[in-house]
């Protein structure tokens, strides 16, 4: 069974949901690490999961794709919709979510091939293009990425001639190439340095107007700059999730005060 | 809501281009599904032929050597009569070759790789440890045959000459042991075997050796030197109790080699089917024995001896290669790799 | 510091000795290299001559000849060998690192392979006469072939699975992230990026087994003639060398000792090739 991919027929109003979890579970193996988890992802809107280390912000976002998957011992119980269907259950294609739901990590992965290649590797597996067409995909894709100056000449040399910085701008063309619905970024800055990292985060407020984003971030600052919702996570449960402007100015938990102003995490 | 006619068509159109999407995708998910299964299946059955191999080498040797040991029973493994005119077989002479050879050639390798591995960690400076390594390592590659053909050639002549009257002369005449060191001054024998034999595992042991030794934490070595300790404090009571497993290990693997080796040891080994004490003279290994008599082997129970003594030899070697990985394991399970 | 006291001196003396007898430990291995490659270049540099690779094997007591059949036998079953090992030795290292990491059957075969690389070859020879050439009744350069590739096999396996198992846990998910499936997720990503170190494993395979002879002694034997025929008695470097060298006539001894230069130094190249050239990057 595959998942339903119609094409809506009525354009969707800004504030309509993409993903909805409602009581996600997550073990690894014996331990749980995400308790009860509820909230939703909103279409070309931009959700910043925050939290101190350990909480269960980047579990959580690799539930979104199912890569645990790859982990014998660790398994989710719950609901995710995705457009109506919820992933969790046996029958889903997980790759062809993942060709729907993309993901760049923390650190940048280029793969052992040449520029050119790592953005087409992932658009080759779903669609047959040919030459031109693919030139032209791979120049989108890069140049969506801000990437395109630095790398047009040369598209012919391997991904890791790249720096840490562009690298990673490399992962994210890479992402948006095969044209998915979500973007996940699971702290795609934190090895990176601040200028790379301002690239990055202005590629992000372009991105949103394609794309819905989801973002994993130990930064509370990058949160409040770049995201439209925030859900701060603390030991596996979600204490409090909204708009991120009302989140930091007004937060309706103690706990999400306590984190934002330093006192603890 | 009133339907206009193109917003309808538009909804045709769009539904169809949607339907035709899902289907190209559903193919492509299920090619995917398929190839992913092929995958899984070809490696496996790859993987798979390394075990057959073995089954099938355990098994074909069986059956050979079956007959012979219907014949003699298991008293084989003890008979010292080796007559392929009289179809007489017993395996003594070749198991005494066998361990005689590669336990000289243990207790001379031993010390020097551990020699070895010490320098490389402990005391070559950095630039050098890369080329010296290869250059330890590069014994290990020479062929077994040019060993045997430089052990009989060149070693055993100036053995013979200089070395083996001295030993006679000197241990050759304690009580007990001198027996050992008796015997024609001839250069090749089981004590030449022996060296040629060290010297060919040197870079297996040394190789082992210097893995083990790179896993101690620095740590524990500099809580030994911050102590006053000096380096060869450092190597005996910190590095060797923390590696022990791994250095048996490799010891055991460098027996597992020295048992197999055929082509050295069947040079040197003089290839006479006898049993004595003294370690001057000519004798056999099972592998000797396979290598020189298995072409021109007549009778049916001569060959099927031959099959009875490698079936030994795997055996032997199984047993040792297996004690020695499971002594590596536990290295490794130290090192937190595991 | 107080080096006066006899307990510190002692001590002191005991370490001494003990790096003394390192560096002569090292000593002893250098010089024992340097020696057998001095005697290889003594003794087998007079027998180079374009003779060597035009003229073919001697039959006993005649002058002259050379080698141009041993070692194109040799080439042929060496090449042959590296041939059908290196696909099975790569994807069966594959099958490890990608399915056979926790499960039984995986860690059953990788103990398996490690007693396969040490094994006594000449039971390998033994097992490949045994099931094919008594069933066939000839030796042939097949045969020689199948003995050869058992020992080159695991070496593959071994240094495939090891690489494999390098490649970062973060490359892989990349790659599962865009909705990869696993066949090209182990190819096209995890194989590239250990390219070199499978190279390298391959290269040390083929040195390996260039210098086997116990495995060829009863599967390909010996042909004193010049024969392209891979299904029939085929001659070989190492097998003609044992013969040669332990011959009473003067000019195989010379042969020997020129085909033995060759073999080593080829061995040689091949080893110092593979850890130079193809110094593996470890995938960051």
């Amino acid at each position: 069974m595959t998942l339903a991919m119609a094409t809506p027929t009525a354009a969707p109003s800004a504030k309509t949901k993409t993903i909805e979890i409602a009581g996600l579970n997550f073990f690894y193996g014996k331990t749980q690490s995400l308790k009860n988890v509820s909230l939703d992802i909103h279409d070309k809107q931009v959700t910043a999961f925050i939290g101190p280390s350990g909480c269960g912000k980047s579990t959580l976002l690799r539930t979104l794709n199912r890569m645990y998957d790859l982990y014998p011992g660790q398994r989710a119980e719950g609901q995710i919709n995705y457009r109506g269907r919820n992933i969790l259950e046996p029958g889903v294609d997980v790759n062809a979510l993942r060709a729907k739901i993309g993901m760049v990590f923390q650190k940048p992965t280029p793969f052992p091939m040449s520029i050119y290649d790592n953005i087409a590797f992932g658009v080759r597996l779903y669609e047959n293009l040919s030459k031109g067409e693919m030139d032209e995909r791979v120049e989108w894709a890069l140049k969506k990425a801000a990437l395109w100056e630095e790398a047009k000449d040369k598209l012919n040399k391997s991904g890791l001639s790249l720096s840490g910085g562009q690298q990673q701008r490399l992962c994210i063309a890479r992402g948006v190439a095969v044209k998915p619905d979500v973007l996940l970024l699971d702290e795609p800055t934190s090895a990176l340095d601040p200028i790379s990292t301002a690239k990055i985060e202005e590629l992000i407020s372009e991105l949103k107007q394609d794309y819905t984003i989801t973002i994993v971030t130990h930064n509370m600052q990058q949160a409040a700059r770049c995201s439209d919702y925030t859900a701060y996570m603390y030991l596996g449960e979600l204490v409090e999730f909204g708009e991120t402007d009302q989140l930091f100015m007004n937060p309706a938990r103690k706990e999400t005060q306590d984190y934002i102003t330093g006192r603890f995490g | 809501m009133s339907a206009h006619p193109s917003v309808a068509l538009d909804k045709a159109a769009s539904a169809a281009h949607a339907d035709k999407q899902h289907a190209a995708l559903s193919k492509t998910m299920r090619n995917q599904r398929i190839q992913d299964f092929i995958f899984h299946k070809v490696t496996l059955l790859f993987a798979a032929s390394v075990l057959i191999a073995l089954v099938g080498i355990i098994i074909s040797l069986a059956i050979g050597a079956a007959p012979a040991f219907a014949e003699f029973g298991p008293a084989f493994i003890s008979t010292v009569e080796w007559d392929p005119v009289d179809d007489k077989f017993g395996a003594l002479i070749a198991i005494w070759g066998t361990l005689a050879t590669s336990l000289i050639a243990l207790a001379v390798a031993f010390p020097i790789s551990f020699g070895i591995a010490l320098f490389l960690t402990e005391i070559c400076p950095v630039w050098l440890r890369r080329p010296m390594g290869t250059a330890v390592e590069l014994l290990a590659g020479v062929p077994s045959i040019i060993y045997g053909m430089w052990g009989l050639f060149v070693f055993a002549p100036l053995f013979a000459d200089h070395v083996q009257p001295l030993l006679k002369s000197t241990i050759g005449q304690l009580p007990v042991i001198g027996q050992l060191f008796q015997g024609p001054t001839m250069g090749i024998g089981i004590l030449t075997a022996g060296l040629i034999l060290a010297v060919m595992i040197i870079p297996f042991i040394s190789s082992v050796m210097r893995d083990v030794f790179e896993i101690v934490p620095t740590v524990l070595k500099e809580s030994a030197y911050g102590l006053g300790c000096t380096k060869w404090e450092v190597v005996r009571k910190v590095v060797l109790p923390y590696t022990r497993n791994g250095v048996v290990g490799g010891v055991m693997l460098g027996l597992g080699r020295a048992l197999g080796e055929t082509m050295a040891v069947t040079f040197v080994i003089g290839n006479a089917h006898e049993l004595s004490w003294s370690l001057f003279s000519a004798g056999n290994s099972i592998s000797s024995t396979l290598a020189n008599e298995f072409a021109e082997a007549a009778s049916p129970l001569h060959v099927s001896s031959l099959f009875a003594l490698a079936l030994i030899l795997f055996a032997i070697t199984f047993v040792v290669l297996s004690a020695a990985k499971l002594m590596l394991a536990g290295m490794s399970r130290k090192e937190g790799t595991k | 510091m107080n080096t006066t006291n006899p307990v510190y001196r002692k001590r002191l003396l005991a370490h001494r000795i003990g790096i003394v007898l390192s560096v002569g430990a090292m000593a002893i291995g250098l010089a024992m290299l340097a020696w057998i490659l001095w005697t290889l270049l003594a003794n087998g540099f007079g027998a180079l001559s374009l003779n060597m690779f035009t003229g073919d094997t001697p039959a006993p007591g005649s002058e002259g000849g050379g080698l141009r059949n041993a070692i194109f036998g040799s080439l042929m079953m060496v090449g042959l060998s590296t041939l059908v090992s290196t696909p099975i030795g790569i994807l069966a290292g594959i099958y490890l690192a990608e399915y056979g990491e926790t499960n039984r059957f995986g860690q059953i075969t990788r103990f398996v392979t490690d007693i396969m690389l040490s094994a006594p070859s000449i039971v390998i020879g033994l097992f490949v006469y045994a099931l094919y050439v008594a069933n066939v009744k000839h030796f042939s350069g097949y045969a020689g072939t199948i003995a050869l590739s058992l020992i080159a096999i695991p070496v593959v396996v071994r240094t495939t699975d090891n690489m494999l198992r390098l490649v970062p846990n973060s490359l892989l998910e990349a790659a599962f992230a865009l909705g990869a499936p696993r066949w090209k997720v182990a190819m096209l990503v995890r194989l590239r990026a250990v390219k070199a170190g499978v190279i390298t494993g391959v290269l040390l395979a083929l040195a390996r087994i260039s210098g086997e002879t116990a495995p060829l002694l009863f599967t390909a034997l010996n042909n004193q003639f010049f024969s392209s025929d891979m299904n029939a008695p085929m001659a070989n470097l190492p097998v003609v060398i044992y013969q040669f060298a332990m011959s009473p006539y003067d000019d195989w001894r010379s042969l020997a000792w020129g085909g033995a230069l060759l073999v080593t130094f080829t061995v040689l190249f091949l080893n110092i090739l593979s850890r130079t050239v193809f110094t593996q990057k470890t995938p960051r």
